[in-house]
């Protein structure tokens, strides 16, 4: 716990490097404050661990272990036998950006989730390669704009769909798999603590918007998560067992060109003289909006986000009480200033 | 006509008149400047190819491998964490004999993990049975790559062209790239002849019992070795070309000096600033730069070294547990030749730390440093009683 703040444990402290606005940094703030400093976080290679350890300085205040990009998992996997092995039952949790979870991770992923260890893993999804400088990854969605995915006379940014990698780790049927973001903190607090109450693999995959990579201002970050909520591009859900068991409800649809138009990967789509050649066969930037608003109403349809039936909606989930200061924990009391 | 360009921007170019079809890469500084000019360039229709961002190095070289095995000339560049990903590759291709050709914008290996050049990647590929060429400026590295797709393609074997990070990839330079036409005439279509076709059907890369296996390594490095001569052949056909020849290794003054240094890349530069002056002074010292170090050119170094009566060596990289790599091989060339001649073996820059001019001086002078020299002396180590230089 932090003496200047008995809310809230620092487990990620002050002092990091993280681009200002970073939404990796706030749900990693987040979720690491939910845990606590009482477990023990394997990281993959990512922003997250770049700017929180930089040369041999360390803003974590929980014991804390970067091996490489591909094998966090599988580190966790091992650490987490060790303890088991001792009779320690402290939480594992693996900490890794989409490239660590969807791409070079995915095989340690996998492995850990077949195998059944008692682990938390958690994505901090923003949608591209961002410490090296803003490449695509199999998590960036369709059409935006990165350095190897780049709008040109023959293209119109990515050209492959963002992979549903929910519904390959919901394949392995494991206990917990949910999705958030750090525009609905209370949703994600449900989660991560819902999550911390079973046994077995768990998921989490945390939409957390990138400044930097996404092109829009460092203020924006909550407001374009949200949106990416109220659009349906990206369902807050959660899965039991490989079951969806609860989605959060939108209120009502944002149109995505609200959601796209804040970001400047989506810029070239807006923009007509960048607009690909349609004799090469590439949709024009109107169709590939066209194409990103169907994907977002499929979504919608395929987690029945605007019929469900649950309290839990886009509205509601932003007006919860808050408990104490930041919500961190249900003290009750509020933090002498 | 000469252009002021980025490394990386010179690289690509130059891949791009080497006509590619595939290129499959994964980002990973600082090769990530490299593989972005190319998908820029592919995303504009100026070259003719299909970029594939893999999931990782496992699976860009493994693409490249298959890509070469299916016909077509590709492309693929990394760098240390991404390099030792692709080793199981690496070696594979090479078994293979497949005439891939990547470049290693040269980093530091992890832990600690660390962005900055040093030689410790390619280094530790250096068994895996692949060309390496290191070169010193990105000129060399933009006429290294287009001499790399003919050498890979006429030996069959795959070539590794290694530009250190930052100091190369990073950094603007006037660069001279060819025309087209030009590397049209000096690099002709892709072929290889195993090529998988249904029509005629090859096997590539099946099993191989003890009574085969070690005549076709026998065969690896018999073909490695030949390829000296290949590299020479096709340097001074490139030279015809363009003007620009490149040796095996390239001297300054090291043929008629006392003390010779010998390194490895743009390490060169500094060393030839260091040279000028102490001659200056009337010091008999010159430098050696390995350009090539797979093949390693036995002969070219005993040319060059057997006269001296002092050599040193830096060099990026190590062997944890034994020392220099370079310095035991220039050893063991010259002890093969019955020639005995000191050699101090300093290991420096790693991790991207300068290799100040000074501390390059200093180990001139500094004869005694190397006490241990089978070891290698850490070169500007913050610690008492070391060759620390501080300005
Ligand atoms: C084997 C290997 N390949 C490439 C890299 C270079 N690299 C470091 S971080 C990174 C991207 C990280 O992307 P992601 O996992 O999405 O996390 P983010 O930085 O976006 O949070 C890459 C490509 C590496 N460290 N190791
Ligand atoms: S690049 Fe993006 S993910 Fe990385 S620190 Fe900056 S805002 Fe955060």
């Amino acid at each position: 716990m932090d003496k200047r703040d008995p809310y809230r444990h620092n487990v990620l402290t002050s002092g990091h490097r993280a681009c200002s606005g970073c939404g990796e940094a706030m749900a990693a703030r987040m979720v690491t404050d939910l845990i606590g400093a009482n477990a023990i976080y394997v990281n993959a290679t990512g922003c997250l661990q770049v700017f929180t350890t930089h040369n041999q300085q360390s803003s974590w205040q929980a014991p804390w272990i970067h091996s490489v990009f591909a094998n966090a998992a599988a580190v966790a996997s091992g650490v987490e036998a060790a303890l088991r092995a001792r009779g320690d039952d402290t939480p594992v949790i693996v900490q890794a950006g989409d490239g660590g979870t969807f791409d070079i991770g995915l095989q340690c992923l996998s492995g850990m989730i077949e195998r059944g260890h008692d682990i938390l893993f958690v994505c901090y999804d923003n949608e591209a390669y961002m410490n090296t400088g803003v490449q695509r990854s199999s998590s960036t969605p369709h059409a935006v704009r990165t350095t190897t995915s780049p709008p040109g006379r023959l293209s119109e940014g990515k050209h492959h769909l963002k992979k549903d990698v929910l519904s390959i780790i919901a394949a392995h049927h494991m206990p917990y798999a949910a999705t958030a973001t750090v525009a609905f903190f209370h949703d994600l607090k449900a989660k991560v603590e819902k999550a911390m109450t079973i046994k077995g693999p768990r998921f989490l995959q945390i939409l957390s918007p990138c400044p930097l990579g996404w092109d829009h201002d460092a203020s924006l970050s909550v407001s374009v998560s949200r949106l990416a909520v109220e659009t349906g591009l990206f369902p807050l859900v959660e899965l039991e067992n490989g079951e969806v068991t609860s989605v959060m409800r939108l209120k009502q649809q944002r149109p995505v060109q609200d959601y796209l138009k804040l970001q400047g990967r989506f810029k070239h789509l807006f923009n007509s003289t960048s607009t690909a050649e349609t004799a090469t066969g590439n949709a024009n930037g109107a169709a590939e909006i066209r194409h990103l608003q169907a994907l977002a109403d499929a979504r919608i349809r395929r987690y029945e986000l605007l019929q469900a039936e649950t309290e839990w909606d886009t509205v509601r989930a932003s007006q919860v009480q808050r408990h104490g200061r930041g919500g961190y924990r249900n003290t009750g009391q509020e933090a002498a200033s | 006509m000469k252009k002021l360009l980025e490394g990386s921007r010179a690289i690509a170019e130059a891949v791009k008149l080497c006509r590619p079809q595939i290129v499959a890469a994964y980002p990973i500084t600082p090769q990530t400047h490299i593989i972005e000019n190319l998908a820029q360039m592919v995303a504009d229709g100026d070259l003719a190819a299909e970029f594939i961002n893999a999931e990782s190095e496992f699976a860009a070289a493994s693409i490249v491998l298959g890509a070469v095995a299916g016909g077509s000339r590709a492309f693929t560049a990394t760098a240390s964490q991404g390099l030792l990903l692709m080793t199981e590759v690496l070696y594979n291709i090479a078994g293979m004999r497949l005439p891939v050709v990547m470049v290693c914008a040269n980093r530091a290996v992890s832990a600690p993990i660390n962005i900055f050049s040093d030689h410790q990647d390619s280094m530790t590929m250096r068994d895996a049975g692949w060309i390496q060429l290191y070169v010193e400026s990105n000129q060399e590295a933009v006429d290294s790559i287009i001499q790399a797709y003919r050498i890979a393609e006429v030996c069959e074997l795959p070539v590794m062209v290694c530009v250190d990070g930052f100091f190369l990839t990073h950094t603007f330079e006037p660069v001279e790239i060819p025309e087209q036409t030009q590397v049209d005439d000096f690099l002709p279509p892709f072929h290889f002849e195993r090529t998988l076709n249904p029509s005629n059907p090859f096997t590539l890369g099946g099993g191989s019992e003890p009574d085969n296996y070690l005549e076709i390594r026998a065969q690896q490095q018999a073909a490695l070795i030949d390829a000296v001569n290949v590299i020479q052949a096709i340097g001074a056909d490139y030279a015809k070309l363009t003007g620009r020849a490149y040796e095996l290794v390239d001297s300054y003054f090291a043929e008629q000096a006392d003390t010779v240094l010998v390194v490895l890349g743009s390490t060169m530069g500094a060393v030839r600033e260091v040279i000028d002056s102490l001659r200056e002074q009337g010091q008999s010292v010159g430098v050696l730069r390995l350009r090539c170090f797979r093949p390693l050119p036995a002969q070219a170094l005993v040319e060059y070294l057997s006269a001296a009566k002092r050599i040193i060596v830096i060099e990026k990289a190590f062997s944890a547990g034994a020392g220099g790599i370079v310095a035991a091989e220039v050893r063991a060339v010259l002890q093969q030749v019955g020639v005995l001649i000191p050699i101090d073996s300093y290991i420096g820059g790693l991790g991207g730390r300068d290799l100040k001019l000074t501390i390059i001086e200093d180990v001139f002078h500094q004869s005694s440093l190397a006490k241990s020299t089978a070891d290698g002396v850490f070169l500007d180590l913050k610690q008492p009683g070391t060759a620390t230089k501080q300005e």
